[in-house]
């Protein structure tokens, strides 16, 4: 890394911790595009991360998450409450690139100097949210943010990785998506700790309660135990304001809840499942660069092309070699 | 090892409607076409005023703004969002403008720091290759 | 229509026919694999009578002036009288507005045409922080009464006709008009004219909105409410396609789209108690004229006979008058290239000429420079000077609808009314139209189109002559200046400021709050609207109040 890079990077983190917008902005663009730099960077904000309350907003397209999360906002505000906001939408498979429309829904809060808003792109991430995008929280997180709100699509069991980083989740839904149990039952419903109903002002908002709230009753009845924290159904809507306030205050009783019992827990884990990432991560990385580029290792693919050894005993054999050189 | 890892750079753009006027075809149709260029396109619906689209820019850490006018406020709008980037030191960013602009104006708008000015017709093709050539190397 | 027998030859000899293409086609391939019209519908090698062959002459196309009137709403049509000529004007502050109609009046034309600013459109007032630069720019500025006054200064408001294109804040530039005539001692069922108020078009297309779907709709039908008792001269909506059209859509989402507006904004009269025979005759409609000659015909005969079908079968209206759908046209804007600008002069006169084909009752035909600049005086002439050859040079005006019976213009009404009746069908089962603006349903449809023909033209599978062939290579683009005196901006805003300072402050907040409270209730507003321009509230100070009971409309968000 060349002086000029340590230089420059450290200079974004001091602006990070001021809370400084732009240097904010530019910090997670390095974490997005230099893989090389954002090691540094995170190293040197990642003392002043743990703080603030990570809301994850997840739910299908078009339920509203982006309208609730301007209106929770709002409210927070008046609270007092420093908001960051990171919305996550899919990269098109077929070109890379992607449309990131979440913030028309949030207009009335730019101009407000205490909200950051920042839309991403998910980048070809496996469940949902990319590496990058954890770094962005702790960004914010270093930066000052009271609360930070993760918006990702979620249509599946795919995409549930807002969980590993949330301290709160919800799961927004509305009537007429037609689908909904479908997708109640594609492996969402075990990640909420509040359902929102959106849209309580047109259709038929109580039948998706009644259904969500079924639905959570024969999940509980295979729990060993009942949970502390039994999930909440609350409907809402953003025309009218039905239902926000409550929702606001069921998300600070959660996390009030979270600080009480298991927060510790939650770290730990959260940090467990990151260093496994990280390290898989490297490893993949290596593990690619030394069997495409490394003439032994290269060899080893050779002779599992003409079927003269299996994958298994190839994988052992690189691992092998890389663990010798211990490049990584 | 991490220099092998490629720098993965995509190009984010900002595609902005600063103006009452509502027409948002070509604004659309640009956000898709260069979302299909391979682009990340953040797009914040109509009727946005400079200060709202610098804040924007700002934040979303943009390359390019790509401001879509028709509605013949471009002399006030236009310059005023360059200006504003200046001011807060996003003088890297890559303005852009499209829209029904008169030719005498062009120059000046050059002058005030819009990069190009795209006028009805222009594929959108060219838009891409002017982004890609002209994106600056940020830091 | 046809005899079995031929019918039956017919397909025999289509047959040999086809191996004799096979073979010629060998020697000379055609020019593409498949040919489609505008809207994407193929379209085939020929056409015969087997293509029309289960029409019903009397059914589905009668005679013109009668039901379901494909060939026209009049017996006569323009044996009689030609189609109206009418040309939109209006710019700058209501000073330049007044004398540029005064103009237009001794030069013999009787129906004036305004358009307004983009603030006023939004129902803005000029010192609105979002109107700096764009007051009185492409339409003149309406603050108050006042400046409708100055509008209207010394031309007699009961001799002449007046188009406004206004749709969310209709209700109170009508309401201006109404008291502008008044205080001229005109009362209201001696003016005439209409007002666009079509508030649903402005979700799909144009995106001048200001109040949600349904509030939008509620003022709509208050106008034609209000229109109906007290202003009968009124035409009180047209409801409009060819923004729907400009913003991408194909011909078939232009007719489909409007058509499920209309029926949203009959099936709310009726709902509210009125009688269809009573407001439909003052509906009235307005549709593009593009660059596909057949499909546009088709288009336009196809919109009359699913207009009366809807009207009789859906809504049972008894009068004829109640089923015609009457019609103004516009030739394209998007069609129009900047480069080349003279061959704007050609397209437009086809697609005037499809608008006339097709039995239009008025006619815009667009100046060359139109599309990106205030037309040129000779460019304003030349635009007139072509529907005038077509009147009277072509003599296709002579004859009622000369393309019926055309094997292909029959085929493709009938195939674009089938795929219309598809969209509404599909809309109708999303719970209306409001319900598919909602869901981004036809805006979706729209951006699709618009994406889709950029991408033909970008691969040159749609020729744009002059664009993206015969491209003339030295050609260099000129859009002219549009100067705006800044000066507008600053009287307009002088202006406001005096007469909020000097009308009577307590008696406006108090109609204000009348008009609120009426809102409220649920009530038609028009009368409050009324009393509150009379005392000079604002433009902006009336919607201001009307957002505060319906809201505020957000786009959904859409690619
Ligand atoms: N009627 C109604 N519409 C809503 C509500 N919340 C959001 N919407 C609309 O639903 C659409 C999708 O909202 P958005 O926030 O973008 O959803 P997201 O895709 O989940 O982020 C928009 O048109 C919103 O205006 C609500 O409470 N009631
Ligand atoms: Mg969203």
């Amino acid at each position: 890394m060349a002086e000029g890079d340590i230089e420059f990077v450290e200079r974004i983190a001091e602006g990070v911790l001021r809370g400084d917008v732009r240097s904010i902005a530019r910090a997670i663009s390095i974490v997005e595009n230099e893989p090389r730099l954002a090691p540094l960077l995170i190293s040197k904000i990642f003392p002043y991360t743990g703080r603030a309350h990570i809301v994850g907003v997840t739910g299908p397209p078009g339920s509203g998450k982006s309208s609730l999360i301007a209106k929770l906002a709002k409210i927070w505000r008046k609270d007092g409450k420093k908001i960051g906001i990171i919305a996550v939408d899919p990269t098109s498979p077929f070109t890379g690139g992607a449309l990131l429309g979440d913030r028309i829904r949030m207009q009335e809060l730019t101009g407000d100097k205490d909200v950051y808003i920042r839309s991403m792109a998910s980048r070809g991430s496996l469940d949902g949210l990319s590496r990058a995008t954890r770094d962005a929280i702790k960004i914010l997180d270093a930066a000052g943010k009271d609360i930070i709100i993760v918006e990702t699509v979620g249509a599946g069991q795919a995409e549930v990785g807002i969980v590993k980083v949330a301290h709160t989740v919800l799961v927004v839904l509305c009537p007429g998506l037609g689908d909904e149990i479908q997708f109640l039952k594609a492996g969402i419903m075990e990640i909420g700790d509040i359902f929102v109903v959106n849209k309580a002002d047109i259709g038929d908002a109580d039948r998706v309660v009644l259904e969500i709230e079924n639905i959570l009753e024969m999940a509980s009845e295979f729990l060993p135990q009942k949970p502390a924290w039994a999930p909440l159904v609350i409907k809402t809507s953003v025309i009218t304001n039905e239902g926000i306030e409550k929702l606001v205050r069921s998300i600070e009783e959660h996390y009030a809840y979270i600080r009480g019992t298991s927060e510790g827990e939650f770290v730990r884990d959260k940090i467990i499942e990151e260093l496994v990432d990280i390290i898989g991560e490297n490893v993949r990385e290596y593990a690619r660069h030394l069997i495409t580029k490394d003439s032994m290792c290269n060899e080893i693919l050779e002779r599992v092309l003409k079927k003269d050894i299996d994958p298994y005993t190839a994988a052992r054999k690189i691992l092998a070699e890389m663990l010798k050189r211990r490049e990584f | 090892m991490g220099e092998e890892k490629k720098e993965e750079r995509k190009i984010r753009v900002l595609i902005a409607k600063p103006g009452l006027n509502g027409h948002d075809r070509g604004a659309k149709v640009v956000a898709r076409g260069l979302r299909d260029a391979g682009m990340e396109v953040i797009y914040t619906g109509l009727r946005q005023t400079p200060e709202q689209i610098v804040e924007t820019a700002i934040q979303e850490d943009v390359d390019v703004v790509g401001l879509s006018i028709l509605s013949g406020a471009h002399m006030t709008l236009l310059p005023k969002v360059v200006q504003l980037l200046r001011e807060r030191g996003a003088d890297d960013v890559l303005v852009i403008a499209g829209g029904i602009i008169p030719t005498e104006d062009i120059p000046k708008l050059k002058e005030a720091g819009i990069a190009e000015v795209f006028l009805p017709g222009a594929p959108i093709s060219k838009i891409v290759e002017f982004i890609k050539k002209n994106v600056r190397k940020r830091r | 229509m046809f005899r079995r027998e031929t019918l039956e030859e017919i397909e025999n000899r289509l047959k040999e026919w086809e191996k004799l293409v096979q073979e010629e086609t060998k020697i000379i391939p055609e020019r593409e694999k498949e040919f489609r019209t505008l809207s994407g519908i193929p379209v085939k090698r020929v056409y015969t009578p087997l293509d029309i062959k289960d029409k019903d002459y009397m059914r589905d196309l009668g005679l013109p002036g009668e039901y379901p009137f494909t060939r026209g709403i009049h017996t006569t049509m323009y044996r009689a009288r030609f189609w109206t000529m009418r040309q939109f004007s209006g710019y700058g502050g209501p000073e330049e507005t007044n004398r540029r109609l005064k103009y237009l009046l001794k030069h013999g034309e009787t129906g004036l045409s305004l358009a307004f600013d983009f603030p006023t459109i939004m129902g803005l007032d000029s010192d609105h922080p979002l109107a700096h630069g764009e007051v009185g720019v492409c339409g003149v500025a309406v603050d108050t009464l006042k400046d409708m006054e100055i509008i209207f200064d010394g031309i007699p408001m009961d001799k002449v006709t007046t188009n406004m294109t206004i749709n969310h804040p209709a209700t109170v530039l009508l309401a201006m008009y109404i008291a502008a005539a008044e205080k001229q001692g005109v009362p209201p069922t001696k003016i005439g004219g209409t007002t666009q108020n079509d508030p649903l078009k402005e979700f799909i297309a144009q995106k001048s909105y200001v109040f949600p779907p349904e509030p939008a709709v509620k003022l709509a039908i208050d106008i034609i409410e209000y229109c109906t008792k007290h202003v009968p001269k009124w035409n009180p909506i047209s409801i409009s396609g060819y923004h729907i059209r400009e913003a991408g859509a194909t011909a078939v989402q232009e007719l489909a789209f409007t058509l499920a507006d209309g029926i949203t904004y009959v099936k709310q009269a009726i709902e509210r108690g009125m009688d269809v025979d009573q407001f439909a005759p003052r509906l009235s409609f307005f549709f593009a004229a593009h660059i596909d000659f057949f499909e546009e015909i088709a288009k336009f005969r196809a919109a009359r006979r699913m207009w009366a079908k809807i009207m009789k079968e859906w809504f049972g209206a008894k009068k004829p008058r109640s089923m015609w759908m009457r019609f103004h046209v516009q030739t394209s804007g998007v069609s129009l290239t900047a480069q080349q600008p003279e061959n704007n002069i050609v397209r437009v006169a086809i697609e005037a000429l499809a608008a006339v084909l097709g039995g239009c009752q008025s006619l815009h035909t667009n100046s060359m420079d139109e599309a990106w600049a205030l037309p040129s005086e000779k460019a304003v002439k030349i635009a007139l000077r072509t529907q005038q050859v077509i009147a009277y040079e072509t003599g296709v005006a002579n004859t009622v609808d000369p393309l019926a019976g055309s094997y292909y213009v029959e085929w493709l009404t009938d195939k674009i009314e089938e795929e219309a009746w598809k969209y509404i069908d599909r809309i109708e089962s999303m719970g209306g139209m409001i319900e598919a603006i909602k869901k981004g349903f036809p805006q979706r449809e729209i951006a699709d189109s618009a994406y889709r023909f950029q991408k033909e033209v970008e691969e040159g599978k749609r020729i744009i002559v002059g664009v993206n062939a015969f491209v003339d290579e030295d050609e260099k683009l000129e859009i002219p200046l549009l100067r705006v005196d800044p000066e507008i901006e600053k009287r307009q805003i002088e202006r406001l400021k005096r007469i909020k300072k000097e009308r009577d402050n307590s008696k406006v907040q108090q109609r204000l709050a009348e008009l609120r409270r009426a809102a409220e209730r649920g009530e038609n507003v028009m009368p409050y609207i009324l009393n509150a321009v009379k005392v000079y509230a604002t433009l902006g100070e009336i919607m201001d109040t009307l957002k505060e009971v319906y809201g505020e409309y957000k786009e959904p968000i859409l690619f």
